[in-house]
């Protein structure tokens, strides 16, 4: 890649902010981000090409292709998928393409890579930055030939002019493009039918798969500057607890290390602020932990030394066994219930668990000439350049930050609280400096997923099937990590709580507060885990009670097919942040991936024998519609096996069936984990897990062996893959585990009820 | 002095004997494909082979490995085209990708005790490796054509 000096010459001919007006469709954040001078670019991005009608796509003289991905890579596939989208409406050739990470800059639009939403947000914007460009060829070419461009066609990296014969390849084509400084109207450009893509819907395989298979790939932890320095922090044990005594002696005397550094305490609310502490500062990873090991450290714990979990599950239970607020209501449950007819009522409690990505949280950064570049594994770069900047008292344009690949994010990486640890070292170092964080620390200062207690109370009809449906929970809010105020959960509702697909004559859904004493925040499908748990199970309890099988009773649920307008109900439901025009709970999606995953995994045909059975769950979340079948065996020593899962999911159009297959499958894992094992506790404010050993989690033998994947074929707008097949893994298992042992587990992980 | 051999190079170590390999790999040599991931031996992202046997090097001392002869992923093969980084891309099976390293030297030992490996050989060898994205089906019929085994 050529220099970004080298290019702004010809970059100058061109007018970005012309392009960027007609571009983008209404609603891309795009449409209203500053450009910013070339000179703020990072070197190497696309804005150096010769021709780049996008932020996103550039084309230099030689042809080569480059594609910006704004996103962040943490397994999903995206650094993939969505260039694979632009090269399919340029029809470029695929080995052309050059992929280049953006850095955090305002230009790209939302670069927060999560909620499962970088497909649907940014899918429109990726075919128009295909499509724009090859318009542009295609003009070129025919005005250089001095014909009509509705002769010409732009395909397969060259424009062809078929009555002449005369060909073009994309480089010097967008060399003469680059001259033009007309931008397309946007109803002048054609898009491809699907019958024509070439990548998009095909399995494109992901394109560092040379570097993770070798050792080359650069992850967060693999980040290198000259000069660098590293460092390894302790904090207080407590969130909150402020240092009282430091003697850092032995520290200092370690071998390697090289000075002791403090940090300020963060205040409420604690967002995504350094937490503060003592960083040990080394010449090596290993040095820096050894001196940490040396401190001899004293800390004023806090008002969080009260945070016991077991205390807070107890009074999470008292708060859902009580009336609370309504968040949903249709028709009266409270008279269903008072006719003395047969009720079923059943508790469910979901703990709080931690990410624990395989690679740690990890920063480097590099104060210089009050400025900050930073290299850190980050799902949220411009959150990172607003923390930085915050941290070290500069504004957040002068806070460069590079995504490398992440090492597992989860949601733990939006926060980047590890990388204003980095930055406010450097800057009292005046050194480069690497912050790693060890397993245990990625552990005891986690943004943990809330745990939740759910209430669930049906009356039933001579059926079986419930005339009154009553839910309640309670969670620790996510917001207050944004507002020491808040007790209330708030999005945490429509992530599977109020959004219940089922038509129910009398329904009312209730939320009760929940003091909050740690940093929480959001892991993989967020509160739709807990809300999923408590709903799926009880759909099957209702199913045996009333002597059905669980799938048709689900159906018998579901209702007649329709889109439930919750605007209209007088319920309020995010949908994910999406309109309900755009993406209405549609009851005939759902009955689809039922009926599919039934079809698929035998479910008509099943044979349970002792100790071996099959269990069920559907759930939507970020608009995508999963179905789940799963199959267990357990043993005589309650040993439990899940020999196989299939999915049924309608995720609307499907870029990469491959990397969809292949986040269902991990779902299914990740669910495993949060089903048999995941469990955070804390005692006195303190953490009482801190690695593999007591915070385990799926390994090759404990996971589903085969998990198949069907995808249901849309052109429906896309919608998430990354997060939807967590939520109905656990329920499924559950409910499978009930049908081979009789044993209802109402409280998570399995591992901590006796199964026979 | 500790004299060590990498991925074919003779070297010699002059700092803390107690110093784990992995960090002398990352930090010292720059051979960041051995991946940090718990420090304790229990996740198997630093998985390297030391004298041909595949060694948790978060949890093997600089001084135990005096002599010795260490290979890290970046040395597995010449071109990276050993016939599981070869079976890794026919499955596509990275996610993410940091635990691969480890898993792929970890199937490389494997393989070499257990040529054609069933079900349970790879279940008792490769469950010290967590992959947290959770690709194991797709690692488990890599090693499988690898070892050229019906998946």
């Amino acid at each position: 890649m050529t220099t970004t000096q080298n290019r702004v010459a010809i970059v100058s001919g061109v007018s970005r902010r012309g392009f960027l007006g007609t571009m983008f469709s209404a609603g891309a954040l795009v449409l209203s981000a500053p450009l910013l001078s070339t000179e703020a670019f990072g070197a190497g991005t696309v804005d150096s090409a010769a021709f780049h009608p996008s932020v996103y796509l550039g084309i230099e003289p030689d042809g080569t292709v480059i594609i910006v991905t704004h996103r962040s890579e943490m397994g999903t596939g995206i650094r993939t998928a969505l260039p694979s989208v632009a090269a399919d409406e340029l029809d470029a050739m695929w080995s052309r393409v050059k992929i280049q990470q953006a850095i955090g800059d305002k230009k790209y639009g939302n670069q927060n890579t999560d909620g499962s939403c970088s497909i649907r947000d940014f899918y429109e914007a990726f075919r128009e930055a295909g499509a724009t460009a090859r318009y542009m060829l295609e003009q070129a070419a025919a005005k250089q030939w001095g014909v009509d461009a509705s002769e010409c066609r732009a395909r397969n990296h060259e424009v062809v002019h078929a009555k002449s014969g005369r060909k073009l390849d994309y480089g010097p084509a967008a060399v003469l493009a680059a001259k033009e400084k007309t931008p397309p109207a946007k109803n002048l450009l054609r898009y491809k039918t699907p019958q024509e893509y070439r990548y998009i819907g095909k399995d494109v395989p992901i394109v560092d798969i040379e570097g993770i298979t070798t050792g080359r790939a650069v992850f967060g932890m693999d980040e290198h500057r000259p000069g660098m320095v590293f460092a390894s922090i302790e904090r207080s044990p407590v969130v909150g607890g402020t240092l009282k005594a430091l003697d850092d002696k032995d520290a200092r005397a370690v071998k390697g290390v090289q000075d002791v550094v403090t940090i300020d305490a963060a205040k409420p609310p604690y967002g995504f602020q350094a937490l503060g502490g003592v960083a040990v500062i080394a010449d090596n990873t290993w040095a820096a932990m050894q001196g940490r090991k040396k401190l001899k450290v004293q800390w004023t714990p806090g008002e969080h030394a009260i945070f016991t979990s077991d205390t807070a599950k107890k009074a999470m239970f008292e708060t859902v066994h009580g009336p609370q607020k309504v968040v949903r209501n249709i028709g009266n449950v409270d008279s269903e219930f008072g006719k003395d007819g047969k009720t079923f009522e059943a508790d469910y409690y979901v703990p709080m668990l931690s990410h624990v990505s395989m690679e740690p949280p990890v920063a480097v950064a590099e104060f210089r000439n009050g400025k900050v570049e930073c290299w850190c594994p980050t799902q949220n770069p411009q959150a990172v350049q607003d923390t930085v900047a915050q941290a070290v008292g500069i504004k957040p344009e002068d806070v460069t930050c590079n995504v490398s690949l992440l090492g597992g994010g989860f949601g733990r990486k939006s926060k980047p609280d590890y990388v204003a640890e980095a930055a406010i070292l450097s800057k009292k170092l005046s050194k480069p400096v690497k912050v790693v964080w060890s397993r245990e620390d990625d552990i005891h200062w986690d943004y943990f997923q809330a745990g939740g207690a759910m209430y669930m109370k049906a009356a039933l009809n001579g059926k079986g099937a419930p005339s009154a449906w009553l839910q309640r929970s309670a969670y620790p809010p996510i917001f207050y990590l944004f507002d020491p105020s808040v007790r209330q959960a708030s999005l945490e509702l429509g992530l599977g709580w109020v959004d219940l697909p089922f038509a129910l004559a009398n329904h009312r859904a209730e939320n009760g507060p929940v003091e909050p004493h740690v940093r929480y925040g959001w892991l993989r499908s967020v509160t739709n885990i807990a809300n999923a748990f408590a709903t799926c199970s009880f759909t099957d309890e209702l199913a045996h009670q009333a002597g059905r099988d669980p799938i048709e009773y689900y159906l018998e649920l579901l209702g007649p097919d329709r889109q439930i307008n919750f605007k209209k109900e007088g319920t309020e439901n995010s949908n994910y942040g999406r309109s309900e025009e755009d993406f209405p709970l549609d009851t005939a999606r759902y009955r689809r991936v039922v009926q599919l995953v039934a079809e698929k995994s035998g479910w008509a045909n099943r044979k349970p024998a002792k100790g071996r059975a099959w269990g069920f769950a559907a759930h939507r979340s970020f608009l995508t519609y999963v179905a789940a079948v799963v199959e267990v065996e357990v043993d005589d020593t309650g040993r439990v096996r899940i020999p196989r899962v299939d999915y049924a999911i309608d995720a609307g159009r499907v870029i990469n069936p491959d990397r969809v297959k292949n986040q269902f499958e991990g779902a299914a894992v990740f669910g495993t984990s949060i089903a048999m094992m995941g469990e955070v506790t804390a005692v006195d404010g303190r953490i009482q897990q801190s690695n593999f050993h007591n915070y385990p989690v799926a390994r090759i033998n404990e996971a589903p062996v085969i998990t198949n994947v069907h995808i249901v074929p849309s052109e429906a707008l896309p919608a998430g893959a990354g997060e939807p097949g967590v939520p109905p893994i656990a329920p499924a298992i559950c409910n499978a585990i009930f049908a081979a042992t009789g044993k209802r587990v109402r409280e998570l992980p399995i591992k901590k009820t006796k199964l026979v | 002095m500790i004299d060590v051999k990498v991925n074919g190079s003779q070297r010699q170590f002059d700092g803390d004997p107690d110093m784990p390999l992995l960090w002398y790999l990352r930090d010292l040599l720059q051979y960041t494909g051995t991946k940090f991931g718990c420090g304790m031996g229990l996740c198997g992202s630093c998985t390297v082979h030391l004298n041909g046997a595949a060694t948790r090097s978060c949890v093997t001392s600089m001084k135990d490995v005096a002599g010795k002869e260490v290979v890290t992923i970046e040395g597995l093969s010449a071109n990276g085209d050993h016939p599981l980084q070869k079976a890794w891309r026919q499955f596509n099976v990275p996610q993410c990708g940091y635990c691969q390293a480890g898993q792929i030297m970890q199937a490389a030992a494997l393989l070499k005790e257990h040529p054609k490996p069933t079900d349970h050989d790879i279940d008792e060898v490769m469950q010290g490796n967590i992959c947290r994205c959770g690709t194991y089906q797709r690692i488990r019929a890599a090693i499988k054509t690898a070892a050229g085994v019906k998946a």
